[in-house]
């Protein structure tokens, strides 16, 4: 064997074990285990590439943080104005309250497609020269996102408290909530990430898509408010469930509704089990189209 | 340092190897031209056979060359040595580690600086940030750069990206180093510097395949070589008797410009 003796142990697998066999792929999904083992050690690389992604949007400058913060913050004020003017000047600071929480985390998602759209694409060199499991290019823009949604949320805290709004033991289902949209904006990254390659458009229909998608969640009212004649849009809705069972917590410091809190879970482990599936089928097509 | 099985003499097997893929003629596949094309069931789909039934194997600790023209199959061939393009019929079977060049990805993102390209580089080939911090300087050091890291790839000249993306390459310490059409970018003095480090490489077994224009390098380094033409193997044999057959073929003699680079 070599003589620099490798300093960790090697796994037998696809990418870099001693011994490596390729064949055809019968079907086109690789060993899936494998797969995953090598996913996970290399996620040391999805890390820095995401933060990699933040300091090429200055996130390392004073005024790059702040304008990260101060973004969504003004985006959040004009909705606010917005909406309180069509409603005659009737909303409150517990409405505002509510459509903060709710748009900083309708961003994860968005900044998460924006950003992830372009992952595969723009992996250009990196795809055509080295073999690793292409998943980790989408799962960092999902990291990407979430770093900026962190500071976002850490304002929105003493907001919270400055409303005067409720508190209490029930706002810890905000973590299995937020981990059940980070699954969902995986999904739907994948999917982006790898449609890009075959229509190089999906980028520009993007913007449109969120912001349609944006305006038929329950952010910018609550979802009780819905006219009966519009609720088929939460209900074809993936976000609207995730958002409701949030803003539930927010709103009201209340347990989410029980088949809230299903159809989320359901939206979020469906879209990311068949997005995963789409994208890791197709990686290894990746290289000759790009 | 075999754990008790016999050491694997053969580092390369490729057995009946052929490479199809599609791809789309369009510039630039876009939503909106697919859905204009329903109505007129168009199929802008176009095979490449870009690697036709190719077998051969090369032995631990020697150097494989690969000669042919533009778009012979030669890069094809070393991706799917190195498991990023799968084959569509047939087998590769590689017993080592491997680095790839022009690899690791380094030089993937332009506008981000040399180190930052070296250290996503090797994360996503699998190395741990040890090893990465452990190798750093060494890489650095054989790619003389240590002025440039910190500067965004896009200012570096195509000589000093081919540097780093070799030194790279180099300090992975792989078993199996695949290089294509790196060597023409150094100067002089870093050819020589590479030639050097590459035979070293074997010297402590390791196994190279190298493909290149630069007809002279391959006698120089090789001890077989591999003609491609059109995807299929043309001859397999001492690296003189193929440069010479393939400069025949070339027609163009045995001058200096096609030994040195075309």
């Amino acid at each position: 064997m070599s003589t620099q003796a490798p300093q960790r142990h090697r796994l037998e697998d696809e990418f870099t074990s001693e011994h490596h066999v390729y064949e055809p792929h019968k079907v086109g999904l690789p060993p899936i285990g494998s797969y995953v083992r090598e996913l996970w050690r290399r996620r040391e690389f999805a890390v820095e590439l995401a933060r990699t992604n933040l300091r090429a949007q200055h996130f390392n400058t004073v005024f790059g943080q702040l304008w990260l913060v101060i973004n969504p913050l003004l985006l959040a004020g004009v909705y606010f104005i917005l909406v309180d003017i069509l409603r005659s000047g009737s909303r409150g600071e517990d409405f505002l309250a509510h459509l903060m929480a709710g748009l900083f985390a309708y961003y994860l998602v968005q900044q998460s497609l924006n950003q992830g759209v372009r992952s595969v694409v723009s992996g250009g060199r990196l795809i055509l020269n080295t073999a690793f499991p292409r998943a980790l290019l989408p799962i960092a823009s999902v990291i990407t996102a979430f770093m900026r949604f962190l500071p976002t949320f850490a304002i929105y805290i003493p907001l919270h408290f400055a409303f005067g709004m409720p508190v209490g033991i029930e706002m810890l289902w905000l973590i299995p909530i937020g981990l059940i949209l980070i699954v969902f904006a995986s999904g739907m990254t994948m999917l982006v990430a790898a449609g890009q390659v075959y229509f190089r458009d999906i980028k520009n229909f993007l913007p449109y898509a969120t912001r349609i998608w944006l305006y038929s969640t329950p952010i910018l009212y609550y979802a009780s408010e819905v006219p009966d004649r519009y609720d088929w849009i939460l209900t074809v809705n993936p976000l609207a469930p995730i958002i409701t069972a949030w803003s539930t917590v927010i709103d009201n410091a209340n347990t989410p509704a029980l088949d809230d809190m299903l159809l989320a879970t359901a939206w979020a482990v469906g879209t990311f089990l068949v997005a995963a599936v789409f994208f890791v089928s197709r990686e290894r097509e990746f290289a000759v189209r790009i | 340092m075999p754990s008790g099985s016999e050491p694997e003499r053969t580092a390369i097997k490729v057995e009946d190897l052929s490479v199809t893929y599609k791809t789309s003629i369009e510039r630039r596949p876009t939503l909106k031209e697919a859905f204009k094309r329903v109505g007129r069931r168009e199929r802008f789909i176009h095979e490449i056979e870009a690697v036709k039934n190719v077998s051969f194997e090369v032995p631990r600790g020697s150097v494989l060359g690969i000669v042919g023209a533009n778009g012979a199959g030669k890069s094809t061939l070393v991706r799917s040595i190195a498991g990023i393009l799968p084959p569509t019929s047939g087998r590769v079977e590689v017993n080592g580690r491997v680095s790839t060049l022009l690899a690791l990805g380094v030089g993937f993102n332009r506008k981000l600086t040399g180190r930052e390209n070296v250290t996503l580089g090797g994360l996503a080939a699998g190395w741990s940030r040890e090893e990465l911090a452990h190798k750093y300087d060494d890489i650095v050091r054989f790619a003389e750069l240590k002025k440039f890291m910190d500067l965004p790839m896009r200012t570096y000249s195509s000589g000093m990206y081919g540097r780093l993306a070799f030194s790279v390459a180099v300090n992975m310490d792989p078993d199996i180093l695949l290089i294509d059409e790196a060597l023409s970018v150094g100067d002089a003095r870093f050819k020589r510097k590479s030639f050097r480090r590459m035979r070293k490489l074997c010297e402590a077994d390791s196994t190279v395949v190298l493909v290149s224009h630069a007809l002279q390098s391959i006698k120089d380094l090789c001890d077989h070589a591999i003609w491609m033409h059109e995807g299929e193997l043309r001859m397999w044999d001492e690296p003189d008797a193929v440069i010479d057959a393939y400069t025949e073929f070339l027609e163009v003699g045995d001058d200096a410009v096609t030994m040195e680079d075309v």
